[in-house]
């Protein structure tokens, strides 16, 4: 049983002015669950894009051996050849095909390039049926969700008879039930003689189904822990290279009156008319208090924190929103941002950043007014912004010229952070801010959050993890479904009762 | 030409940039676009210099190469913009056409009741021309932004209907002569009002050589200009202790382009002087470089080209921002059209035709990208004299016709494929 599969030995990658990785080892044993953690830029995806072949032989030093002989991928069908298939964070399915033509992408049935219809959707029922999902094969990828979508990956991978799978980052933007399912699965394939090399964050998934873990550092390997010394704590230890005594930065909120109000606040589906998203919602944010949302993916608390920041999301919107108990506009992003409302969004890549252009330009892109006069910019004025707030946030980069599309999830996040802290906003929505990114960055973060209410801000944070909310807000509410289901001060909160919110919600709704 | 230093690579370890020059290598390494362009214009030039036996040099030819390529270069500057926000303009060559044959009919076409000559004037015509150029852009622009039709199909439906227009508008017929005044546009040179300085007097056998001496002084002007705005803004950003290019680049960098001014200058000095349209394109080149380098309007036709979403969310309006580029297109097409009327003396159907397949050849020559977000206004204009100094030189040679289509097809292949190859080298 302790046969291993594969084994890197010395690999070392460079890119220009940079080493990616030096001499990495990892050895994974035949039907294990191993995973690989390290912090954002660590070179995890690195290493598994050297093992699949998207960086092909001869562009790395150290060899790669699998089941016993060297090998030397040029490509990624080189690799899928030999049973290894990766399946990258951003899920590589086309959305406007179905189940199964996505499934058999590549690898169609067919016979003289004439499709067989029948055995592939006989083919896709059978692969859907390993991984526990029911859906017609017919269904079109983009009316499913990312979990089922995540499924169907997977299901692709076994459809090219993987022995070596690899899942980079797989639960990032599931549910915790979609994500749950998601390792049982992988637990099956190992009963199956599935080997799967895991790639996450979440450290309670990786040391719940893990067998063992290697962990990276600055482009090495670290250490490899089994089963029996795998602990958290250790963990993170041996990630960040120090100790994180508490994952949350301590903070004495000093909190006053009512900034933020919003009241009796409606939004209708961007694309169907008739369906409700958010059901008469009402909040409020006071100064200096961090408020949290809590609540499964899918409730609405992206959708209302996008319609209340300049309609950016729905239609039919009804409701009001104060700031300082008098009413304001706040129906395009320009009037909100006038008003000092900032959103930061959840998903960076696509609404946060010009990824092709630089720190310094997106840091100034939400207040131009701030470096310019009459409409001419302050080259060495903006300069001296990007900077402070370059430094402020612990941007890790050469310099502000560095173009955002090649920093980490962390450095990104805390460009849009530094985008939004020279708007000089009174009121901050941060939707997901720690999403994707290690738990060195996430304490960077979680202090900058501490800095902005002690300077009197109010903050709204929504995430989906509970014990970010739970260490760091003042006050929750807690969203099922469009409605506010439950608020409460953190200090009287707990993820069980956060829980109890939603389920009781459920249960009067059905 | 570029105002923005060099850019190191990614450190590894995150440490913070130390302030301090950069290495000659690595500054040239990280501007080699911009320097590889100019350099490829040079290059190409003295190619052609050779092989037409040093025709391509004479003042004269010089002059018309800025002559025969002002209008491209006039169209190229909107169309920069409109590719860096992530759309494309087909419509130009005929709304060019269309504009060359509205101020022929408003000039010399059409009969005036006498309260209404004035409409004939040249400058109230060519007003009446820009306004109404900038209104057919604002229209596809409007079409584009607030109605979300691609710009691919609005202007493609606005390259039929302005074509058809021409048409209509001068019943088929070529219209002309323009009255002096307009012609002055394009065949004009600015008064020496200093008067010419002889160098080698004329006499039996030697031909004399007279220098239009505004034209120097102006060319001068300009250089000291350029080297005084260069070493202030190189001493502003030394007072903040940010990073510089190295020392020598940068007089080698200022010393390059002067000579290359002066040479320019010496030569159509020596022949007519500063081509009146050559005054128009400086002006409107160093305008649209200050808008995009300098100016938030510029900044966020960048961002939403970047990245529409992300630029929307930052609250820049993405929709009036492309209904102003496509204008702005509108109106330089207009100024275009009038150039290339002025210059052939005569508004014809078919002029323009085919013109948005230059400019836009220009515009990827000179590195903006056909997904947005990318793209320099020095670029273009180079870009531009690429395809204007190879169809010249090609046409003193005496290429057929059909080799200079492949060859320029191939040039504008090569460009594009150099350019993705070096950015995949450095990611």
């Amino acid at each position: 049983m302790t046969n291993t599969i594969l084994e890197m030995r010395g690999i070392t990658k460079t890119f220009p002015g940079v080493k990616a990785l030096s001499d990495v080892n990892l050895d994974v044993r035949e039907a294990e669950i191993h995973a690989i953690v390290g912090e954002n830029g660590a070179g995890k995806s690195t290493l598994m894009k050297v093992l699949s072949g998207v960086y092909p032989s001869g562009s790395y030093d150290g060899q790669i051996i699998y089941k016993g002989e060297e090998q030397h991928f040029k490509s990624i069908s080189d690799s899928e050849h030999k049973g290894i298939v990766i399946i990258h964070q951003e899920l590589a399915l086309v959305p406007l095909l179905s189940i199964a033509e996505n499934i058999f992408l590549g690898n169609e049935q067919a016979k003289g390039g004439v499709i067989d219809w029948d055995e592939t959707r006989d083919g896709a029922r059978k692969l859907l049926g390993m991984v526990g999902l029911t859906e017609d094969p017919d269904t079109l990828v983009t009316n499913i969700g990312v979990g089922k979508q995540q499924l169907v990956e997977i299901a692709k991978a076994l459809s090219k008879s993987v022995q070596l799978l690899i899942l980079d980052e797989p639960t990032a933007s599931l549910s915790e039930k979609d994500s749950a399912a998601l390792l049982d699965l992988l637990m099956e394939f190992r009963k199956q003689g599935i080997t799967s090399i895991l790639i996450s964050h979440k450290l309670n998934e990786v040391s719940k189904v893990a067998d063992r873990i290697t962990v990276i550092r600055d482009g090495r390997s670290i250490e490899t822990l089994t089963k029996e010394n795998i602990s958290e704590d250790r963990i993170i230890t041996l990630m960040v290279g120090r100790s994180l005594d508490d994952r949350y930065p301590a903070r004495v909120p000093k909190i006053g009156e009512v900034v933020f109000e919003v009241k009796d606040w409606s939004v209708y589906h961007q694309q169907h008319r008739d369906r409700q998203v958010i059901k008469n919602i009402g909040i409020n944010i006071r100064k200096g208090e961090v408020v949290g949302i809590a609540g499964l993916m899918g409730s609405g608390r992206t959708e209302f924190a996008m319609s209340v920041f300049g309609k950016s999301y729905g239609q039919r919107i009804t409701g009001d929103v104060y700031l300082h108990g008098s009413k304001i506009d706040t129906s395009t992003v320009e009037k909100a941002v006038a008003h000092g409302i900032a959103y930061a969004t959840e998903d960076r890549k696509t609404y946060g950043l010009n990824l092709i252009d630089h720190i310094k330009h997106n840091t100034t892109i939400a207040n131009l007014r701030g470096v310019s006069k009459v409409g001419v910019i302050d080259d060495l004025g903006e300069m001296d912004v990007a900077n402070e707030y370059r430094k402020k946030t612990n941007i890790r980069s050469s310099s502000v010229y560095q173009v955002t599309g090649n920093l980490s999830g962390g450095n990104q996040q805390k460009v849009v952070l530094s985008k939004w802290l020279f708007a000089n906003p009174d009121v901050l929505i941060l939707d997901e801010p720690t999403r994707g990114i290690d738990v060195g960055a996430k304490y960077e973060i979680y202090t900058i959050i501490n800095q902005l209410a002690a300077q009197g801000k109010a903050i709204l944070v929504i995430s989906s993890e509970m014990p970010e909310l739970l260490g760091i807000t003042d006050r929750l509410y807690v969203m099922n479904e469009g409605r506010i289901v439950g608020e409460m001060p953190t200090s009287e909160a707990s993820q069980e009762q956060i829980m109890r919110s939603i389920v009781r919600a459920e249960g009067k709704a059905s | 030409m570029t105002t923005e230093t060099a850019q190191p690579g990614i450190s590894a370890t995150g440490e913070p940039a130390k302030m301090q020059e950069l290495s000659v290598w690595g500054a040239l390494q990280a501007n080699m676009r911009d320097y590889g362009l100019l350099l490829a214009l040079i290059l190409i030039m003295l190619f052609f210099q050779y092989f037409t036996n040093g025709v391509l040099f004479k003042p004269v030819n010089l002059t018309n190469i800025i002559l025969q390529n002002s209008y491209i270069i006039v169209m190229a500057l909107g169309m920069l913009l409109v590719i860096v926000a992530g759309h494309i303009d087909l419509s130009v060559g005929s709304v060019s056409g269309f504009i060359g044959a509205l101020a022929a009919m408003l000039m010399v076409g059409w009969d005036y009741p006498p309260e209404l000559a004035f409409l004939a004037n040249p400058f109230v015509a060519g007003a009446i021309c820009l306004v109404v150029g900038a209104v057919v852009g604002a229209a596809q622009g409007y079409l584009i932004a607030y109605h979300k039709i691609p710009s691919f199909i609005v202007t493609l439906a606005g390259m039929l209907i302005f074509k058809g227009l021409s048409l209509a508008i001068l019943s088929g017929k070529s219209v002309g002569p323009f009255p002096a005044e307009f012609q002055l546009l394009s065949a004009g040179f600015i008064p020496d009002v200093i008067g010419p300085t002889t160098l080698v007097a004329a006499s039996e056998g030697v031909q004399g050589l007279a220098l239009h001496t505004t034209t120097m002084v102006l060319a001068i002007v300009g250089v000291v200009a350029m080297v005084f705005f260069a070493i202030r803004g190189r001493a502003r950003r030394k007072a903040r202790g940010y990073e510089s290019e190295p020392f020598g680049l940068f007089v080698a960098k200022n010393l390059v382009i002067a000579a290359l001014v002066l040479f320019f200058a010496y030569m159509l000095a020596s022949y007519k002087g500063l081509p009146n349209v050559l005054v128009v394109m400086a002006l409107l080149i160093a305008l649209f470089v200050f808008v995009t380098k300098r100016m938030t309007f510029g900044r966020r036709i960048y961002a939403l080209g970047g990245n529409l979403k992300a630029a929307a969310l930052s609250g820049i309006k993405t929709e009036r921002m492309t209904f102003y580029v496509f204008a702005i297109m509108g109106a330089l097409a207009a100024l275009a059209g009038m150039i290339y009327a002025a210059r052939l003396n005569s508004a014809t159907p078919k002029a323009g035709q085919g013109l948005e397949l230059d400019v836009i050849a220009a515009v990827f020559i000179g590195g903006a990208s056909a997904l947005g977000g990318v793209g320099q206004v020095a670029g273009a204009v180079i870009g531009a004299f690429i395809m204007g100094v190879m169809n010249n030189g090609m046409s003193i040679m005496g290429v057929n016709i059909d080799w200079q289509q492949m060859i320029k097809g191939v040039v504008l292949l090569a460009a594009v494929f150099f350019d993705l190859y070096n950015k995949n080298r450095s990611a």
